[in-house]
């Protein structure tokens, strides 16, 4: 058995049938973070203990109750974002190298109702601010598939040990692609749920009206079982609505008979790799030979929308990360007086680009500036959300590239606007609020993955797993990197 | 459009951050070539809808009940500075 072949499905039915046990899926899940995370950097902290105690309890839990649920014993990771109680929460930020988490994400305790088993916490972009990991306090996660290039981010170290069989599932956040974006790079199925469907209770806030938890997962079949168990109110995130979570497995075979999937025309834009656009056709002639029928569509105001995103975000940032100030967790620089503790701590604290965001941010939302800035995007928000919502009144589904092109080298996009580019495709999906999922559609002629995005409207994940797992199926990819 | 040093300094000093001199002449560069990009929103015309309020947001409420969380000390351990149960910060009157 290759550990790196397993999904969550094979190995829960291997567990169930006796043929491994929790305890061996954790040591095959270290063994080979042993072997090849030295060349990736996925983790910024293997639970090494922690992960065999659990497993360990697990097996107990087995033989005593003779029952196993879809993830009981399986090996994940979470990013280091998404507070885990008693282990360390960095956002890959200097300013929390020594924070300890004192409670658990409520996306934690839900996934503990099965228990899965913990393998560590990956790296990712300072505070999920960025497109590559290169933003990292701790060093870059390099791409399981071209140690040279970048795994994307912000939550390039879950995708990164997604792909590179060191766990069968990971959690990021996405709040303008990265979980989406990082899928794509690294070569497998990347979910941003609806806003609202899932609670961000317990997760490093980054841009509270557009943050999601997102799931890495190999297959459709999988990020469909993941979705399952975080789905759902929470009276701990406001955000969350009380709406039915429909059996997300139920209709995942169904096919895509009839389904109407449209391109959105204004996604062709100029810059996109022409393999990267035919890797989306190639995808659109599937779902139509399979029975879809395929249109052109168009959202409007979609030009609009990294611009809009690049507002409203630094906005929320500059409020959110006011918390950090040195005293009530994290680091502390000494002052003489309150506010001098303020800025030492802050200016030795945050990197670079979390600096750049909220100086963006108090400008934007600044006296006189306010007007021209912030309300401007938040009624440009409003026409790009009405542009979902009135393109899903003509199809169930939207299909577009995940990115423009492949995984970039490290230091290829030194300038911020170029690596704000990264997200062009996948911001409008954010500040809309409706769900995607990237998944593999192909290899460019060097052998990076390329993916493509299903987008579907509010609460319509089901649709994502369904025409998903229909064209994983046609077309049956399993892309592997040689580690 | 370009943002003058003295601006670089005032919006630092809403966000409590400091910078040298060389950051300050980088970040004015960076500022000024991001607020050129972003400036495109200025062109969106809007007046049918009202951006501020979601139209299919609801309000949530909860009781506001005490529940069991972690314990005030495992929280305090956090804090930089502290003494008994007590977050220590400094004086912020002379």
């Amino acid at each position: 058995m290759d550990f790196h072949d397993l999904t969550i499905k094979s190995a829960a039915e291997l567990l169930a049938k006796k043929k491994v046990s929790a305890q061996e899926l954790a040591k095959m899940s270290l063994d080979r973070i042993k072997q090849v995370d030295g060349k990736i950097h996925a983790f910024l902290y293997v639970a090494e203990k922690e992960s065999m105690e659990q497993a360990k309890k697990v097996d107990e839990m087995i033989i005593a109750d003779g029952e196993n649920f879809a993830l009981t014993g399986i090996p994940y990771a979470a990013k280091d974002n998404i507070l885990v109680k008693g282990m360390q929460a960095t956002a890959a930020s200097k300013i929390l190298e020594n924070y300890v988490a004192t409670y658990d994400a409520t996306v934690i305790n839900e996934l503990n109702r099965e228990m899965p088993v913990l393998m560590g916490k990956t790296n990712l972009d300072e505070f999920a601010m960025g497109a590559s990991t290169e933003n990292s306090a701790f060093g870059p996660t390099k791409n399981p598939f071209d140690l040279e290039r970048v795994p994307g981010g912000s939550s390039g170290g879950s995708a990164a040990a997604v792909a590179a069989g060191e766990v069968l599932f990971a959690l990021g956040t996405d709040t303008g692609g990265s979980v989406r974006q990082p899928a794509a790079f690294c070569g497998i199925v990347g979910l941003k749920p609806t806003y609202g469907r899932c609670s961000r209770y317990g997760l490093i806030a980054l841009g509270s009206s557009l943050d999601q938890v997102g799931v890495f997962t190999r297959t459709i079949e999988d990020s469909a079982i993941i979705l399952q168990q975080l789905a759902g109110p929470d009276p701990l995130d406001s955000t969350t609505l009380p709406k039915p979570v429909p059996d997300y497995s139920k209709n995942i075979n169904s096919g895509v008979k009839g389904m109407r999937v449209g391109i959105p025309k204004e996604y062709f834009v100029k810059g996109i790799d022409p393999e990267v656009e035919a890797a989306v056709k190639n995808a659109a002639k599937k779902m139509e030979e399979m029975g879809a029928v395929v249109s052109e569509v168009s959202l409007p105001h979609s030009s609009y929308a990294l611009a809009c995103y690049y507002i409203i975000l630094p906005v929320e940032i500059s409020a959110n990360l006011s918390r950090f100030d040195g005293i009530r967790y994290g680091l502390s620089s000494p002052g003489k007086n309150l506010e001098e503790v303020y800025f030492k701590t802050r200016s030795a604290g945050f990197g670079a680009e979390p600096k750049r965001r909220i100086m963006i941010g108090t400008y934007a939302s600044s006296a006189g500036y306010a007007d021209a800035y912030y309300k401007k995007a938040m009624q440009a928000r409003e026409l790009i959300r009405k542009d979902f919502v009135d393109v899903f009144s003509k199809v169930d589904l939207l299909l577009t590239p995940t990115t423009p092109k492949g995984a970039f080298k490290f230091g290829e996009n030194s300038d911020p606007i170029q690596m704000y580019l990264e997200d062009i495709f996948t911001v409008g999906l954010n500040i809309a609020g409706v769900p995607g999922i990237s998944l593999p559609a192909g290899q460019t002629s060097k052998g990076l993955p390329i993916g493509v995005q299903l987008v579907a409207n509010h609460f319509a994940e089901e649709k994502l797993f369904t025409a998903g797992n229909a064209l994983e199926k046609s077309l049956n990819l399993k892309l592997k990197p040689n580690l | 459009m370009a943002i003058s040093p003295e601006e670089v300094d005032k919006i630092a000093k809403l966000s409590r951050l400091s910078f040298s001199e060389a950051e300050k002449q980088k970040f004015q560069q960076e500022l000024s070539s991001i607020l050129d990009y972003v400036a495109q929103i200025k062109e969106v015309e809007n007046k049918t809808v009202d951006a501020e309020h979601d139209p299919d947001s609801i309000n949530l409420m909860r009781d506001d009940l005490v529940f069991e969380r972690e314990s005030t000390q495992e929280f305090i351990k956090q804090a930089p500075d502290r003494q008994d149960n007590f977050i220590k910060v400094k004086s912020i009157l002379e």
